[in-house]
């Protein structure tokens, strides 16, 4: 590694290529056209190159690459789920993300922490054993821990809460991590880019062409492509594009707020979530403390962050954490979350022939990152849904067949 | 968006309030088929724009309408019902 640094120090010029490719014209037509250049639709524009030989492919993405909830999460991966197929999905990226960095050359901080769910209420502990239990069937590392074992963990954490709902016991899951979400999105893109897959930024998709049920073209702001084949992975846009090919859908979509404290020297090595005080809490490789809450009470299509949040967060999480009383607050800002009534995604093949939906991802995506864009290449790739998502169908509401995951999202929403 | 009209207690902080989602139109249960009926259930209209919404202010529990644009944020009327239409 050294020596590799040395060639930035004797080069007269910059030695590496950038990143990605810039391209100056949008060529008429392409294979595949994947709307949002985040984790999501990139990873899915790699495995398409990669591991099915489609490299005719356009990313078009109206800000820049990650900037949507890819660069606005809260960085955490764990498996931990409720149901079974959620487990089973979940596991399957937790698998992916631990050989990524070597794939792509590039350092992800992929970073195993532990992951404590605190309980503060009976209900809450039966909710973790119940977890525990269709983990450990699936042979995902999770166990129930009592208060001693969260306060041997976390020393400077006040278990008791101020006297008002003390910490009964958590669900500990071993292989939680967090990770640099920002290197996820560049890696997956350089990744795609070499293998030929064109990414277009500042380029709007402003209309998609349905002809006799099937996909035939998009129009973007710098101009017209004829294409077979849409996957749209765009989060908080989907609505709109949704709109674009006439399809309904339960999506809705509310803010979800998170903010970073200044570095300070590392005393919290796992990850805390607390579902009663509807707070999470990590400290990043550079010692800040990445904090988040649950989702704004209303809908709303901005990424304004409010004062409100912040107050609320910092009150709940000095509960927890005292000894932050004197910690600054370095920046906090929204991502647009598409929410599900199951909270679980929608992905694979929709009613429009040729147009793929990876959404409903609300406020849960980032972890899901290297299985989705594996199965969604497939899905594409085939036009045959993959097996492992085979559950989070659009079609399934209209069947009255939701998935049961809402206990488990990291916080009540 | 932080202060909120309520047509009886006037501008109060928004935190004071609660959002219900927007009105919709339910199809008679008698007639409609599972697909209408399914379709009111879950789907939304989730894209941006100004919508009609059900808000109650807690304290008070006074249920209103408001008309919001929920790309910008910013209310646009309230009225209780049968008064704004």
């Amino acid at each position: 590694m050294p020596f590799r640094l040395l060639r930035f120090a004797l080069s007269p010029g910059y030695p590496e290529p950038r990143m990605f490719t810039a391209h100056d014209r949008l060529a008429p037509r392409y294979d595949v056209v994947v709307i949002g250049a985040g984790g999501h639709g990139l990873a899915a524009s790699y495995y398409l190159a990669r591991d099915h030989g489609i490299s005719d492919v356009a990313v078009l993405e109206k800000g820049y690459i990650g900037g949507g909830n890819t660069g606005r999460n809260t960085t955490i991966i764990r498996s931990n789920y409720l149901t079974p197929e959620g487990v089973g999905f979940y596991d399957e990226s937790v698998r992916l993300w631990q050989d990524l960095a070597e794939d792509f050359d590039l350092n992800l901080f992929y970073s195993t922490r532990g992951h404590y769910t605190l309980a503060h209420t009976d209900s809450a502990m039966r909710t973790m054993r119940w977890r525990a239990e269709v983990n450990k069937h699936l042979g995902v590392k999770s166990e129930v821990v009592d208060a001693g074992d969260v306060q041997r963990a976390m020393p400077m954490m006040d278990v008791s809460c101020g006297g008002h709902a003390p910490v009964l016991g958590a669900l500990y899951h071993e292989p939680g991590a967090i990770a640099r979400h920002d290197a996820v999105a560049w890696g997956y893109g350089r990744g795609a880019d070499r293998r030929g897959v064109e990414i277009h930024q500042r380029t709007e998709v402003t209309g998609i062409e349905v002809d006799g049920g099937r996909v035939r073209a998009v129009q973007t702001n710098r101009g017209r492509i004829e294409t077979g084949k849409v996957l749209c992975a765009v989060a908080g846009s989907t609505p709109r594009l949704l709109d674009m090919v006439g399809i309904r859908s339960p999506l809705y979509v509310h803010p979800l707020q998170a903010m970073v404290s200044e570095p300070v020297k590392p005393f919290l090595d796992p990850i805390v979530v607390s579902g009663s005080l509807h707070i999470y809490i990590s400290q990043s490789a550079r010692g800040e403390l990445v904090m988040g809450s649950s989702l704004d009470p209303y809908e709303l299509h901005s990424t304004r962050s409010t004062f409100d949040f912040a107050e609320g967060l910092a009150a709940h999480m000095l509960d927890l954490f005292p000894c932050l009383s004197h910690v600054n607050v370095n920046r906090q800002w929204a991502g647009m979350a598409d929410m599900t009534p199951d909270f679980a995604p929608i992905m694979g093949r929709t009613p429009v022939a040729g147009f793929y939906l990876d959404a409903g991802w609300g406020t849960w995506g980032f972890k899901a990152t290297p299985v989705c864009g594996k199965t969604m290449a497939h899905t594409v790739a085939n036009d045959t849904n993959h097996p492992l998502i085979e559950s989070f169908g659009l079609d399934r509401f209209a069947d009255y067949r939701l998935t049961g995951e809402k206990g488990a999202a990291s916080v009540g929403h | 968006m932080k202060l909120l009209h309520c047509p009886v207690n006037g501008p109060r902080p928004v935190s004071e309030f609660f959002y219900w989602g927007e009105i919709r139109a339910m199809p008679d249960p008698a007639r409609a088929s599972d697909a209408e009926w399914a379709d009111y259930v879950f789907n939304r209209n989730g894209a941006p724009g100004v919508k009609r919404e059900w808000w109650c202010h807690a304290p008070s529990g006074v249920w209103f309408v408001a008309e919001r644009d929920t790309a910008r944020d910013a209310v646009v009327r309230t009225y209780l019902w049968g008064e704004g239409l």
